[in-house]
């Protein structure tokens, strides 16, 4: 899916990337390739874009399975806001709070186990911890708020 | 979600034609890869040359229709993309599956 960057103007640094969907899982693919595709290309290397959509993609799944628990119509509001040195992302929705009021883990499961004892779920958390920085989750008046940071242009 | 059927060498060749394994399309895929599959030869070769994204649910149901396969067949992962590798590398599941640059790499490498 990668796209030639086009010739065009510097990137507008500041602008806001707001987007609201439902919880439904079609839904919740459009709306991550519909924020990528927002992002300038020229700001973002192929990587870098791929990075944020997996990351987005994990968050907003894990919503509608978790905090929604399957339900369709649950409200979610995506911000990227993109800036020089990364990409400052909120996510945020009005279902369940995380167990326990925190993140999970996201540790790694033990693999060295037989084929029908390996794990089939519990990879998103590992991802999203592994490719985000200053993760931080809170429960405020009813809703789920969670902030993560995205270096980019690094080596 | 199509899938394109091969039999070479001793191998079956099973290429991927949607180029998303995600939350939307696992279940199906892990379903349609599974068909294929069952009572096949000693080695699958799982072709992601087309595939520009996956996600957890996706990297589930590779490990879902491995589980499915006979004890005597093995699922091998070839052509994959820079953001697939990464989600294998990541998650430690490269450690799990033969993961080869390409299909002929993979018949080549497997010996029954």
């Amino acid at each position: 899916m990668s796209i030639d960057p086009p010739t065009r103007p510097a990137p507008q640094r500041s602008t806001l990337i707001r987007l609201v969907l439902n919880s439904a899982p079609e839904e919740v693919r459009a709306a991550v390739q519909s924020v990528i595709l927002q992002l300038d290309p020229v700001h973002l290397r192929p990587d870098e874009r791929s990075t944020l959509e997996l990351v987005l993609a994990e968050i907003v799944n894990n919503i509608a399975e978790h905090a929604y628990s399957g339900r369709p119509d649950g409200w979610i509001e995506i911000s990227v806001r993109p800036q020089p040195d990364g990409i400052s992302c909120r996510i945020t929705d009005e279902g369940q709070a995380m167990p326990g009021g925190k993140l999970p883990s996201g540790l790694f499961q033990d693999l060295n186990v037989p084929t029908q004892d390996l794990p089939e779920g519990g990879f998103g958390w590992l991802l999203i911890k592994d490719l985000t920085r200053d993760l931080d989750y809170e429960r405020r008046a009813g809703r789920n708020h969670l902030r993560f940071r995205m270096a980019i242009g690094g080596v | 979600m199509p899938l394109r059927q091969q039999k070479m060498g001793g191998a079956l060749v099973l290429a991927v034609t949607d180029d998303r394994i995600d939350a939307v399309s696992s279940i199906r895929f892990k379903d349609e890869v599974a068909a294929a599959a069952r009572g096949g030869p000693s080695q699958v070769v799982l072709d992601l040359s087309r595939v520009e994204f996956i996600d957890s649910s996706g990297l589930g149901a590779i490990v879902a229709v491995m589980k499915v396969l006979s004890p005597e067949q093995q699922l091998d992962l070839a052509n994959l993309a820079p953001i697939v590798d990464k989600v294998f590398r990541l998650t430690r599941m490269d450690s799990v599956f033969a993961i080869y640059p390409d299909v002929q790499t993979a018949i080549r490498a497997h010996v029954d």
